[in-house]
């Protein structure tokens, strides 16, 4: 299969093969109005199958979305058809508004304005938890 | 601006700075009641309360402070739909210091976030009540002399009960502490504060329903009330509230200089017929608590001026 190059954008590589559909929700790339392609399960010497998503415009891309859900994704920048930019990603120690806390008893659940915000505690265990109510994200 | 949220929020060194200042306010009252006179605290408390309001209250009368208070949601701007955070905003243009209490967890947190002025977290729902472990710090300390070295007992709700977390937390900082958690199955200590606290810093527990058989071993045996109002089922509630009752038959094995404590108000979980056996600490602990709320309103008064 074989997907037109893009000239200026954003190419998000190496996500773990199933992972691109909740990436693509995340970053809210519905809300697009430019080309946006996702490739599910390619071939990759390095992980067996990945996904891929590009992005025919060089937006703002949150990377703590992208790694939370795949610290392993590779971000590139891509110029006049170059690539002038490769970002590595690592799990980010606080997430704003990426996760809800579901948990009936938190400060969150009654503040409609209330930012949601969750850090890091485990990174082993990738474990972040609420910061008003301690409770763990799922 | 520093804020009491949680207990973990002092650090060991303060905790020691904490006691000896409520130990020298014991020891010389005289010496304390003007300290805080021109300041103002506000007691905003959206949830039931008659002990933690009025031990804050006490607390800043015998510094020579004035008090502001609000009790009950119903009779507040927050009847109305205000947020935490306004009202944290607005209190701040009124008063030197906030004691807060909350039924929602984390609202002290977003309370600090806006005030200008100092917050005390006087309990977040079933989640943080750090002057309660203040209160029962002190008590320990005065009761048994240090804290190292102690086996301490907790028992009943070990799930909801916030005062057992936060004195877990706390105590998990001492030396060659041992824990022994009573509890029915359906209320044991949640699974992260045994994996954040107990096992983080590999401190011994013994887990059990049985508080008979593990009460000989214990230094401190805490007592908890099982909270109606954190459970979503009245059920639950029913089947659950007369699990352990302490009588004084059942102290006839523990040890002579053991220390009795409940963070109150108890329902039945500790005969009245204990109150005059002399290992009885609960009131002791009320009055405590008042001690270290002088001493922490202080602390966070005088960081405020400088």
């Amino acid at each position: 299969m074989n997907i037109d190059s893009i000239q200026n954008g954003i190419v998000i590589d190496h996500i773990k093969a199933g992972s691109a559909m909740e990436l693509y929700d995340l970053l809210g790339l519905d809300a697009l109005d430019v080309s946006v392609a996702i490739i599910k399960n390619v071939s990759s010497r390095k992980m067996g199958k990945k996904d891929i998503i590009k992005i025919d415009a060089d937006i703002p891309v949150d990377l703590d979305v992208i790694g939370y859900v795949d610290p392993g994704a590779t971000i590139n920048v891509i110029k006049d058809g170059l690539l002038v930019e490769k970002k590595t990603l690592s799990l980010p120690k606080t997430l704003t508004n990426v996760l809800k806390c579901k948990n009936p008893r938190c400060i969150t659940s009654c503040e409609q304005e209330l930012d949601h915000v969750f850090r890091l505690t485990d990174e082993s265990k990738k474990l972040y938890r609420c910061v008003y109510c301690e409770t763990k994200a799922n | 601006m520093r804020s009491i949220i949680d207990i973990l929020d002092l650090s060991v060194e303060e905790l020691d700075e904490l006691l000896a200042v409520a130990t020298d306010i014991i020891a010389h009252p005289q010496q304390y009641q003007d300290a805080c006179a021109h300041k103002k605290l506000a007691t905003l408390f959206f949830e039931p309360s008659t002990r933690t309001r009025l031990s804050f209250e006490a607390a800043m009368y015998e510094l020579g402070g004035n008090v502001l208070s609000v009790t009950g949601g119903a009779t507040s701007s927050v009847a109305k739909g205000e947020s935490v955070a306004d009202t944290a905003k607005t209190v701040s243009c009124y008063a030197d210091i906030i004691a807060m209490r909350h039924p929602k967890e984390g609202a002290a947190l977003v309370a600090a976030r806006s005030a200008t002025i100092p917050v005390i977290n006087a309990g977040d729902g079933g989640h943080c009540h750090p002057t309660q472990t203040l209160a029962d710090l002190l008590t320990i300390y005065r009761e048994k002399g240090g804290f190292n070295g102690l086996t301490i007992g907790l028992c009943g709700d070990l799930k909801f009960g916030r005062t057992v977390h936060s004195l877990i937390n706390a105590m998990s900082r001492y030396n060659d502490i041992r824990f022994i958690l009573v509890s029915p199955q359906e209320l044991k200590l949640p699974s992260y504060v045994k994996n954040d606290t107990l096992k983080k810093y590999g401190l011994p527990y013994t887990q059990t329903t049985d508080l008979q058989s593990t009460l000989p071993e214990m230094d401190v045996l805490y007592m908890t009330r099982v909270q109606r109002e954190r459970f979503f089922n009245e059920e639950d509630y029913l089947r659950l509230k007369d699990t352990y009752i302490l009588t004084p038959d059942k102290l006839r094995d523990a040890k002579k200089d053991l220390c009795i404590m409940h963070p109150l108000p108890r329902v039945n979980e500790i005969s009245v017929a204990i109150d005059d056996d002399p290992r009885a600490c609960y009131f002791k602990q009320v009055l405590n608590g008042k001690y270290m709320r002088m001493a922490l309103i202080l602390k966070l008064l005088k960081e405020a001026a400088l």
